[in-house]
């Protein structure tokens, strides 16, 4: 039966909608919804309730549905307006979230110009164009809002850079690379929302007289880089990119997979069709950027937060956040953590507010949280108190960055978190500084070593000594950055790279080289499914793990019914 | 041109669509031949020394056939700390090859990816631009045999 109350359902489906199984879950509803619209929406930021649906009644009110299944009677209790899960935000989030820049993520049709418009969209750019261009330069400048892209550069000052120069070919690029590995904000803002990214452009477009806009994105996202267009050709068959009476153009250009692409140098020697390699400033950008043209480079978030500087004002806009940080951040929390996805919150929010209240993580079992992502570092749980903006993370060995935040597990190895970085950064060094290019080579080879139980004591000395080098030597951020992962690890952990180098032992029993896979004959019931799952016949039939053979690939954990099969750090077992 | 390649003439010549038109290329052939790497050259009026320069400094393009069934596993943070490496170390039990390798039958060819942006469903990978979430030996076993039926 199909309740009468329903006046719309809506589902989440981009990306992450999609990758939980969301598409399934739409034929059924459109299949079973009868004359009741189906609308395909953007993100909502609850990832681990997706597939999500709302249905939107019509009294205005909506229930939601999380983690639906693709089955006929999942379909059928939303469609009777059914008890069963049911889905709400979780209270400490809500009293936390302060949900600004994503207000239109997840409860619009992001293909849907009109959606957008109604909600208020493009009142920001009206409302810019009504004023001179300078003003609007000042509104963005008493906003406070600094680059989200990680950097931290006042926004307003920027502008009033790029506006100063006399040039009828400035262009404006939006930095659409989300290199770090662990964050998803510009993803979810563009999938869900690209008219307003291109609203912030448009009216930077205005302000500072630009005449090319420009869009880096990532090839990885085809989602986000198939709705802007759509987005696009909107604005276009509006007029929207006529503005002063001049045609604004504007484009996406796609990247290929480098992250040092997303320092502003390498993109625009990538946009020129070049190997992306970062350059000596000045000249800076603005002075010479893509093909010798003035240019200007903002991040996606920045650039969906100018929309609502201009809509309530400058003044107002400053009043969340802090003296280091003003308006709102989104942060992209994942890792060890009950409530993974995007969160929006006033900066200033402190760590343990973000990680244990709204991702309810538990605070017995996490050790620390990374920030920034391979330029940033760990932040232990001791110093979770931390109000989050630019400077305070600064000080503590991290960065803001661009929004990641991966919670660590207390049964994760600090050591294989630092080599993984150093793998990543070493292979996306563009090659240019010596430093850059051999130094992280050799600190990811000393890592290597030490997670493989080769390690020495001397080891720890060396990595801090070329750290050090490699951040004083390099000439972009990506260098600079390189080994902060590591010295933060050093810093915070040191005794966790000495129990791997002294005692050869990882206590969170993750380095493969340095744990045993261990049966616990007395819980055993023989059932013979480790034998048969073990792919290089390291079980005998007696149910004895020869050491010598296994891989640790912990197959037989896995399937072990009675989880008599454990993974323990070596030299425990006696 | 040779005719293969003749749709990058969809793409405007300036030297700065060079990796456009790769990408064109590679959407078309899954790879970049070295009769792709003369006709780019040629197209874009830069010289093969340089179009192979761009080729081997972006991870997205590949240089050999890929098999059938492209695999993407995601070595993202997330992804990392729930265990991408043993997917690894399962998919070469399985298959036999390593990323960047494509399996004898042609089937199956690995790549290791930074980021497909779905960290709250840790571990993840793709085949063929689908996304499997959530992966532990079992399902991974199920999704190879899946493809490996069709
Ligand atoms: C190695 C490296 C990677 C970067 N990746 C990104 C990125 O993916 N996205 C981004 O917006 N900024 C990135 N940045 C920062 C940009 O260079 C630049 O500061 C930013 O796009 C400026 O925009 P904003 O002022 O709006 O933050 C990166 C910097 C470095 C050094």
């Amino acid at each position: 039966m199909i309740s009468p109350d329903i006046k719309q359902i809506k589902i989440g489906l981009v990306s992450c909608g999609i990758a939980a199984g969301g598409e399934a879950v739409y034929e059924k509803l459109v299949a079973a919804a009868g004359n009741i619209p189906v609308i395909k929406v953007g993100c909502l930021g609850h990832c681990y309730a997706e597939p999500l649906v709302e249905a939107v009644l019509n009294d205005g009110s909506s229930i939601f549905y999380g983690n639906v299944p693709g089955k006929d009677d999942a379909i059928e209790n939303i469609l009777a307006l059914g008890e069963a899960g049911r889905f709400s935000v979780p209270e400490k989030r809500r009293e936390k979230e302060c949900v600004k820049v994503l207000a239109f993520a997840g409860r619009i049709d992001p293909t849907s110009f009109d959606d957008y418009v109604s909600g208020g969209g493009y009142d920001g750019l009206k409302k810019a164009l009504a004023m001179p261009p300078e003003a609007v330069i000042e509104e963005v400048k008493l906003s406070g809002l600094r680059g989200r892209g990680g950097g931290g550069f006042s926004t307003g000052m920027k502008w009033s850079f790029l506006a100063a120069k006399d040039s009828t070919e400035k262009v404006i690029v939006c930095n659409a690379d989300e290199g770090d590995p662990g964050a998803f904000m510009d993803r979810s803002l563009m999938e869900s929302v690209p008219h307003q990214v291109l609203e912030g452009m448009l009216i930077a477009a205005y302000a500072t007289r630009a005449a090319k806009l420009i869009i880096y994105c990532r090839a990885e996202y085809p989602m986000a880089i198939a709705n802007l267009n759509i987005a696009i050709d909107q604005i276009k068959a509006n007029k929207l990119n006529i503005i002063d009476g001049r045609e604004i153009d504007i484009y996406i250009k796609e990247g290929a997979g480098a992250f040092v692409c997303g320092e502003e140098t390498a993109l625009i020697a990538s946009l020129e069709g070049q190997r992306g390699m970062p350059r000596f400033r000045p000249p800076f950008p603005t002075d010479s950027g893509y093909m010798g043209k003035p240019t200007m480079i903002n991040n996606v978030e920045t650039f969906g937060n100018i929309p609502l500087i201009l809509r309530e004002g400058g003044a107002e806009f400053a009043k969340v956040g802090t003296e280091g940080g003003r308006g709102t951040k989104i942060f992209a929390l994942a890792g060890d953590l009950e409530y993974p996805g995007l969160v929006e919150v006033p900066m200033g929010t402190t760590i343990s507010e973000i990680v244990f209240d709204i991702g309810g993580a538990d605070p017995e079992k996490v050790k620390a949280v990374q920030t920034g992502g391979p330029s940033g570092g760990c932040i232990p749980k001791a110093m979770f108190d931390t109000p989050v903006d630019y400077d305070s993370l600064r000080s503590l060995g991290a960065i803001m960055g661009s929004g990641g935040m991966i919670v660590i597990g207390n049964d994760r190895c600090m050591v294989e978190t630092a080599r993984y970085f150093l793998d990543f950064t070493h292979r996306e060094s563009c090659g240019k500084c010596t430093f850059c290019r051999v130094g992280t080579t050799r600190m990811f080879e000393i890592l290597e070593r030490i997670v493989a139980g080769k390690g020495k004591v001397e080891d720890l000395d060396t990595l801090e000594e070329l750290g050090n080098k490699i951040k004083a030597g390099s000439l972009c951020g990506l260098g600079q950055t390189a080994p902060n992962p590591v010295l933060a690890t050093l810093r915070y952990y040191r005794d966790e790279y000495l129990e791997h180098v002294n005692d050869k032992s990882c206590r969170a029993a993750q380095c493969s080289a340095l744990v045993d896979i261990v049966l616990d004959q007395s819980k055993c019931v023989k059932c013979k499914l480790c034998i048969n799952s073990c792919p290089v016949e390291a079980v005998s039939a007696d149910f004895v793990i020869d050491p010598d053979k296994c891989t640790r690939c912990n197959s037989c954990v896995d399937i072990c019914p009675k989880h008599a099969i454990a993974r323990i750090p070596k030299g425990e077992n006696k | 041109m040779q005719e293969e390649f003749s749709f990058l003439s969809k793409i405007g010549r300036e030297p700065g669509n060079l990796i456009k038109g790769l990408q064109a290329i590679q959407a078309a052939y899954g790879y970049v031949s070295d009769d792709a790497i003369r006709a780019a050259a040629e197209y874009f009026g830069r010289p093969e020394a340089d179009v192979e320069g761009v080729i081997s400094f972006y991870a997205q393009f590949k240089r050999v056939k890929p098999g059938k069934f492209k695999i993407a596993v995601c070595d993202g943070t997330a992804c990392h700390l729930k265990g991408a490496p043993l997917i690894h170390t399962w998919i070469n039990q399985e298959l036999g090859i390593n990323p960047g390798e494509t399996s004898s039958d042609g089937l199956f060819s690995l790549e290791t990816v930074a980021c497909l942006g779905c960290c709250s469903l840790a571990p993840v990978m793709s085949v063929n631009g689908k996304v499997h979430a959530k992966l532990d030996r079992r399902t991974m076993m199920k999704i190879l045999k899946e493809y490996a039926a069709k």
